[in-house]
Order: C-alpha cells, then structure tokens, then sequence
C-alpha cells in the first residue's frame, strides 16, 4: 500500500511525459507503404510541377532570381493584357448565357413532370463524349467561311463566325452539360414539406419559385457559374480552333511556351489561368458543405404534380435545346462523311480512309485507347487504393492531411497548368524521370492527375457508404486488412470502382488541355491530332476524328454498362431482397 | 486496511482477474475524456459500463479493444501486458451496434470469416459455423444475406462471429441500441445466458440502465470520464454511491432537510425519525427512491408517516407514478402505486392518504 503510484489520487492531471503509442502489426506496415508510395507520386507527378512553374515564374532565363519582374514585365505587355481581358469577358458571357439555360433546363427535368426526362438528360450529356472541340468544328461548318448559314449570320450584323462569337456559341455547348450536371444535383435537394407547407398557406407560384426554390438553389448556381467560368477561361481546343485572331490566355500561353519558348511568361500566364480555377475551388468546397447541411436526413423528396401548360413549355424548351444539340453534334457528323464541302456534298468515308488513315494519323487513334485504356486501369487502382487507405486504415496520421490535401489539388489546377509545370519538370535536363517526357507513360501519369480528385471523390464516397467498424471486426478476428479488402469492400464498391473507370477513360479521350505539350511524333493521340489537321487546314479530316473519339467514348461507355451488368450481378446480388 | 484485504482475498478467492485497467488516461485533444480510470474484471464476469453518451464508456472499451490508445496507462489481460499492442495482437470478439455483418457475404461466410483464417480445416469450419448457427438460434439461416435477416437476427449473428474463435473477451458496444422495445428485452436474455454458459468474460457498453441492471454481474457507472461507482445492480441500485449514480439509475425523491438532533431529521415542518442522521445541526440533501415510500401496511403508531394529497396520476400499466404533496413538507413526493391500491381504495387527483417514508433507505451526501 505504500507504493501509491502520485496519479492514482482520483485528479485529473494530465500525466508527464509522451502519450502511449501503440505497436503497428506488420499488415498495416504494408498498408503504410503504399499510402507512402501514393503519397511520393502525388507530389512527384502534381506538387513538383506546380513548384517548377512557380520556380519559373521568378526566375530569368539564364535561372537567376528576379523576383516579380516577370509579372511586371508581363503587366506592361498590351497584346498580353488584351487577351486578360478578352479571356475574363468572353468567360463572363458564357456563364451568362449558359448557366440560366441550364438551370431552366435542370429545372423542367426535375420539377415538371414532362415525358421523356432520361432522353433528354442523355441527349444533353453527349457533348461530354467528344473533345470540347468538335462544336468549334461543328461551328466553322454552319457559319464559317464556307458555312451553311453564313449569310444568315451576316444579316444578323456579325462579320465572321471567327473570334468571339465563335468562341462563345461552342463554348455554350461545350459546358452545358457541365452546368446541367450541378443544377440537377441542387434542384433534386428539395424538401416537399416547405412546398407543402407554402400551399397551406395559399402562396403563389412565383413566390414560392422566389423563396423557397431560388434560395435552395442558390448554391447550386454559384457553384454552376463558377464551375463554368472557370472551364471557358482554362478551354485551350475551341479558341485555338475558332477563335482566328482573337487572342485569349489559354492561346497566349501555347503560343509563348511552344512557339516562343519562353518559359518566364509562360509561367506567368499559367499563374494568372490558377487565380480562377483557386478560388472556385474553395467556393465550391464551402458551397457544399452548406448544400449537405440544408437537407436534413428527415427531408421529404420532392415530387412534381403534373400540371398540362407548364409541363407543355418545358417540353417545347427542352426539345429546343436537343435540337440545338443535335445541330451541332449531327453537324460534325454529316460533315465528316462530306465527300468535298461545300461543292460535292455526297456521302464517303475519304475523310476517314484518305485523311485519318493515310495521314497515319489513325495511330493517334490507337494512342488514344492506350492512353485511355491506362488511365482508366492504373487510375482506377491508384485514386481507390489511395481513398482506401485514407479513409479506413490507421496509423500515419501526420501524413494523412498532406495526401488528402494533394488528393484534392488537382480539381484547383486546369490542366493547361499542369501540362505546363510538366514540360518545366520533366523536361528540366537535370531531372533524373527527364526519360519519361514524351513517353505514354507519363501522358497517363499526368491524365491520372488531372482527372484524380473526381476519381476520389467518388470512391470516398462509396467507401464512406460502408459500415465503418469492418475493419475493426476484421482485426479482432485476425484477419489482415487486405484480405477484408479483397473479400468485402472492393466487391461492395465495383458500381463506383466502374464509374471511377468509365469517367478516367472518356476523359483520357476528350482530353486535349494538359497533353498538349507532352506529346511526340510516336505519342500523339487523337485529340491532338485533330488540332494538328484543323492547323493544316484539313478540316473535314478533323471533323472525322473528332466523331471518331465520340464514338469511340460512346462505344466505350455502353461496354462500361454491359460490363458493370455483369459484373454487379456477380458482386451485388446481397442486394437483391430475398427471394422465397 | 481491512476493506481493501476483504476484497483482494474475495478477488483470489474466485479466480484471477481476466483484465487490469490501471491509470487510463485519454486525451482528444484538450478534451480529458478519460480521467484515472482503474478497474479490474474477473474472469468469467459479465461487466456493464452504464452511463450518458459522451461520459466515456464507448472509448474505454474501444481502448481495451485496441481501437483507440490510451494516452497513457495500463492495461494486463491475464498476466499478458497488452498497454501497446496492436487490435489484432489481443485476444478479443467484439461485436458493434451497427453489427458490422460484411453485406456481401452470406451468414455461413460472415461466421467462419474469422476461422477461415486460422488453418482450420474446411469440414471443422463447417461444423463450427453449423454449432454457432444453432447456438444462436438461427440454424438454418447460413445461406442468406445478412439483409435478408431482422436486426435481431443480424446481431445474433455477428454475435456468433465475434464468439466463432473462442476469444477470452467478449466486448459489446450497445449491442441492442438498434434494435425495437421487444426485440431487445429478448435478446437480453439471450446474451446473457449465451454467456453463462460459454463462461466468457464480458464487457457491455450501454446508455441503458434496465438493461445493465437486469444482465450484468457488476456495473461501472461513468460520468464525465471517470467512474463514479463500481457494484453489483443491487449495490448500484440500493447503495448508490454519489448523486449522479443515484439520479442516473432508477428514480428518486431529492429532499433537503438539517440534522436537528441525533437521529432526528427534520424536513421543512416534520421532524422524521432517521438512525443514520448523527452529524447534529449539518443541512442535508437526502435521496429517497418512489418504492421506499409506501402505501402499505401502515399499523397505527408507526413512525414517519406522512399526510399527503394526490397531485397527479401517470399510468404505467399495472402501477402508476403518483405525485403526491403534504403540507409542511418541502417539495413533491414521488410514489409508486398499484393500480389495484389505487382502485380498492378509490383513490384520485385530489384523494388523500397516508404514506410511510423508510427513513432506512435515505441516502445523504452532505449539502
């Protein structure tokens, strides 16, 4: 009884000296190597590049220091400031016009019970299946110099479909579905209780459109113009198709880094292409974090009740748009097929015989597969692997803040930005990877990347859906976490491991933005390749890669959804009720 | 001295303790979400943390299980010094309220997962699963799916999961908070005996005072992070140990009165008889459970009985909860009543009776 040990006194000192840790089992060693690893090509491959072209932004051309004279340099440039300008209006209007488009549109596909809603949701995301191009393409041929409705466009007092308004009528197309995307998530979070609750109390249509709906999606819309603003502003293909002189950042910086080799001003104008892409990012994190906290779990689904005028408007808007859709699309396609526009308008396949496959430019076509079919399979593996052991491993948890950080960058970082700290990298002659520039390899790196915290959203989503004590349970009972997650999680999450798959692979497709200054001769792919034909002038050839890739993206999606039949068949019959 | 000798050669007198908590502490951050914490479990005992959420009692045991780690402390399962080692080094079933079945596998796979992994040959799994099946009392349940079972049967299950490797511990975190009114009063039952007749030393977590009173053999009531008493349900119920205890299991009457004399307490205008009242002129806070204030048998001369007038009846079924005032007293009393008692003697709101109060039963701890 003597030896009382000073803490037993029953007070609530914290005791000297360091907290007890506990011993780590070797399974989890394994667990944190990977993370290791992870975590060493995240900042290999996305935090490296970033600090190259910041190395780059205030550094001379000889590598000494100078501090901000580049950006000073830079602001007294007046070519260069015009094109801040033209990118910041140009961006604007789109998002002016875009996003209330969408939103009536989001809206009619949500709260009005029209015919047809998964049509036109599909019509309205096929845009998504090609380079964001293909209507800047699509629009050369409707009002370009030899375009269908040239004369039509000319009485309407615009002189040339090149430049702006170009520009702004594919960029409109290009990000509609983008846009549509957000607002259907925002108006799909409507709690039927305050509609209700509005009706009781005799409030009028629009009253109840200007404070409840308007207000719930709210976020929604500043998210959806942020996101689109940011898309039109970092878009390198469609002003670098249909923009003619009309000058904007995105150009600016291929032209100064490619042509003019002038790394300095490059990163500069890559820095100024981060500002918006930075700070819709953060909007957009706070945005939903508000967005998840109005729905309670007690909210009631909102369901629309038919009503026959208003369903009728909505339906005429909306067969309107996928007309306009279609115009654009069916456009690309005929042209495609177009023995010699605008003089012989039958129908033959020498643009894909005579233009892609002598031009030997139907390799670009295979790269793409490759390119697509790797990103879509290491990819995959990494971002879940990654989301896996972030979310349900223990241990290492100093680094864990750091990765997740790292995991979510790239959402921050338009690809033109990243493809360009890449070339400062890699390219640098003293990197020891400097092997891996040009090479497929690193083009799927650097896809993976960009494209990365989509591919981990999804999966910590899926993975946050699963009981959180399974790896508890595995451990009392002595079972290694890898074998859990063999057996159990990743059977559970094949649905999201699928669309993690799919969206790397379309993306790795349509891509044009971040490999455009990592390709060689033997690496181009098929996006570029259009870029290259639309240059030398061979636009009927372009047309047809471009419906070569949507294809290919369209051909690839309905192989993802035959393949996730069956496979969830296999994984997800636990699902099914019983059957008795 | 002698308390402490009593209970160390009642300790050895069983057998050895399973499981030594010696000076837990837990910090989140600057939050003390453990304080000091010393407990020892003897083998074969089923033990119930009982407390509100957030005293604690769930990190305690996911620090025993190894899920969390002590700042500081230690903790001896047997003779083994198990303070720094991993969840899987420690020998333990555990189940979870959300019972953690792996949807994905049938109940037969989810039972033997455990085995499977143990270089036990596939026709003992077998037979172990089929055992295990039967023990819980869903033989025939091996080829679903685990949503295909009511929760109750969910538990069982992950209850034969965690027991599927013979651990020596048995842990339970608010293994039936899930679960509807009926359903868990049975599966009580059904734990409780399981272990009785397994003999595994088990630790319970639960909110839920009926449920430790009515299966545990000792209750550690937490509070606040530290343990306010250690007993069997009787002690906790009948000997309550600090107010927090006392208001936190059962209900009670909280009377303030002074010490007038010795033996005599003296509650606003009466003066009761009480042999335990000795400190003369303190003021007390007394605590006096509803059934130690009866009805009857009162016998003409009997000390300590009270007038009193019904305020309000709450019907519980075959009793009811009676708010009751006598003049001169110093708040509201609180009884309970039979519901025949009630209608023998016609007896409604503004009725009056006599009441005895058992002054034995008085708990003080000074004012």
């Amino acid at each position: 009884m003597s030896a009382v040990n000073p803490a037993q006194g029953g007070i609530a000192l914290p005791l000297p000296g360091p907290a007890t840790t506990q011993r780590v089992h070797w399974t989890d060693r394994i667990g944190h190597a990977v993370l290791l690893l992870i975590a060493l090509a995240l900042i290999v491959f996305l935090a490296a590049p970033l600090a190259a072209i910041l190395m780059q932004s205030v550094e001379s051309k000889d590598g000494a220091f100078v501090g901000l004279d580049n950006f000073i340099a830079y602001a007294q440039t007046p070519a260069l400031k015009q094109s801040v300008w033209n990118s910041l209006w140009v961006s604007a209007v789109v998002t002016l016009m875009a996003v209330p488009a969408a939103f009536i549109f989001a809206y009619a596909l949500t709260r009005s019970c029209m015919p047809f809603k998964g049509l036109f949701r599909t019509i309205t995301l096929t845009p998504l299946l090609a380079p964001s191009l293909l209507s800047a393409i699509s629009f050369i041929y409707w009002f370009g110099n030899q375009g269908l409705l040239k004369d039509a466009m000319r009485s309407m007092g615009i002189d040339s479909i090149y430049g702006a308004p170009g520009i702004i009528l594919s960029e409109i197309f290009s990000v509609f579905p983008h846009a549509l995307m957000i607002l259907v998530t925002a108006l799909s979070l409507a709690d039927a209780r305050l509609y209700e609750a509005a009706n009781a109390m005799g409030t009028s249509s629009a009253r109840k459109f200007f404070t409840i709906t308007l207000p719930g999606a709210k976020y929604g819309l500043i998210s959806a113009a942020m996101v689109t603003f940011t898309l039109v502003m970092t878009d390198f293909g469609i002003p670098k198709v249909i923009g003619g002189n009309f000058n904007v950042l995105a150009t600016d910086i291929f032209k100064l880094v490619i042509g003019q080799q002038d790394f300095q001003r490059g990163a500069v104008v890559g820095l100024i292409l981060l500002a918006p892409a930075l700070l819709t990012f953060f909007v957009n994190r706070s945005v939903q974090r508000k967005q998840t906290s109005m729905l309670t779990a007690r909210a009631v689904p909102y369901s629309p009740s038919p009503s026959r005028g208003y369903d009728t408007v909505m339906t005429i808007y909306c067969v309107i748009v996928a007309l306009l859709m279609f115009a654009v699309l069916g456009m690309a396609i005929f042209a495609s097929f177009v023995k010699f526009w605008p003089y012989d308008l039958s129908m033959s396949l020498s643009h894909y015989v005579f233009g892609l496959v002598d031009g030997e430019v139907g390799d670009a076509f295979v790269n793409s597969l490759k390119l697509a079919g790797g990103t879509a399979v290491l990819g995959t593996a990494i971002v879940f692997v990654g989301a896996y052991l972030i979310e349900k491993t223990r241990g290492m948890q100093a680094a864990r803040p750091l990765i997740q950080l790292l995991a979510l960058t790239p959402m921050a970082v338009p690809g033109l930005v990243l493809g360009l700290g890449y070339i400062f990298f890699f390219n640098y002659p003293g990197n020891p990877l400097n092997g891996l520039y040009h090479t497929l390899t690193l083009l799927v790196m650097c896809t993976i990347v960009h494209f990365y915290t989509t591919g981990h959203l999804t999966a910590v989503t899926a993975l946050k859906a699963l009981d959180a004590e399974f790896e508890s349970v595995s451990a009392s009972l002595k079972v290694p976490f890898f074998k859990t997650f063999w057996r159990v999680t990743l059977p559970i999450c094949t649905p999201a491991l699928l669309d993690i798959a799919r969206y790397f692979f379309i993306n790795a497709m349509t891509t044009i933005s971040a490999v455009v200054f990592l390709y060689s001769p033997e690496t181009k792919v098929a996006s570029i390749a259009i870029l290259n034909l639309d240059e030398s002038g061979d636009i009927g050839a372009a047309a047809a890669m471009a419906v070569l890739i949507a294809a290919g993206s369209t051909v690839a999606t309905l192989l993802f959804m035959a393949f996730g039949w069956l496979v969830n068949r296999r994984t997800q019959a636990w699902r099914r009720p019983a059957e008795s | 001295m002698t308390g402490a000798q009593v209970a160390d050669s009642k300790v050895n007198a069983n057998t050895a303790p399973a499981l030594q908590l010696s000076g837990i502490h837990k910090h989140f951050g600057a939050f003390h979400a453990l304080k000091n914490i010393e407990l020892t479990v003897i083998r074969g005992e089923f033990v119930c943390f009982l407390g509100p959420s957030g005293c604690g009692k769930t990190t305690l045991l996911r620090i025993i299980a190894g899920l969390e780690v002590q700042t500081s402390g230690t903790i001896l399962q047997g003779a083994c010094d198990i303070s720094r080692l991993p969840p899987a080094d420690r020998d333990y079933g555990i189940v979870f309220q959300s019972y953690a079945l792996f949807p994905n596998l049938t109940i037969d796979e989810n039972v033997a997962y455990g085995l499977v992994n143990r270089r036990v040959s596939r026709a003992d799994i077998t037979t172990r699963v089929k055992e295990l099946l039967k023990l819980v009392g869903l033989p025939d349940s091996g080829g679903k799916f685990p949503s295909q079972l009511s929760g109750g049967q969910q538990q069982r299950i992950a209850l034969a999961r965690a027991i599927a490797t013979s651990p020596g511990l048995l842990l339970l975190d608010e293994p039936l908070s899930a679960l509807d009114a009926l359903e868990r009063v049975r599966l009580r039952h059904e734990i409780r005996s399981l272990q009785q007749r397994l003999g595994v030393t088990t630790i319970m977590v639960t909110h839920d005072q009926e449920e430790a009173l009515s299966m545990a053999d000792r209750i550690v009531v937490m509070n606040h992070g530290v343990i306010e008493q250690v007993g069997t349900p009787m002690e906790i119920y009948r000997e309550p140990a600090s107010p927090f205890v006392v208001d936190f299991v059962g209900k009670a009457n909280v009377l303030e009165g002074t010490v007038t004399a010795a033996g005599k307490l003296k509650l606003g205008e009466h003066t009761l008889d009480c042999a335990q009242c000795t400190e003369t002129g303190r003021s007390v806070r007394t605590y006096l459970r509803p059934e130690d204030i009866v009805a009857r048998p009162i016998e003409a001369g009997d000390p300590n009985v009270i007038d009193a007038a019904i305020e309000k009846i709450e019907f519980l079924g075959s009793y009811c909860l009676v708010r009751v005032t006598a003049t001169g007293f110093p708040s509201a009393l609180t009884v309970y009543l039979s519901l025949n008692f009630l209608s023998e003697h016609t007896l409604e709101v503004g009725s009056r009776l006599k009441l005895k109060i058992l002054t034995e039963r008085l708990r003080m701890f000074g004012a």
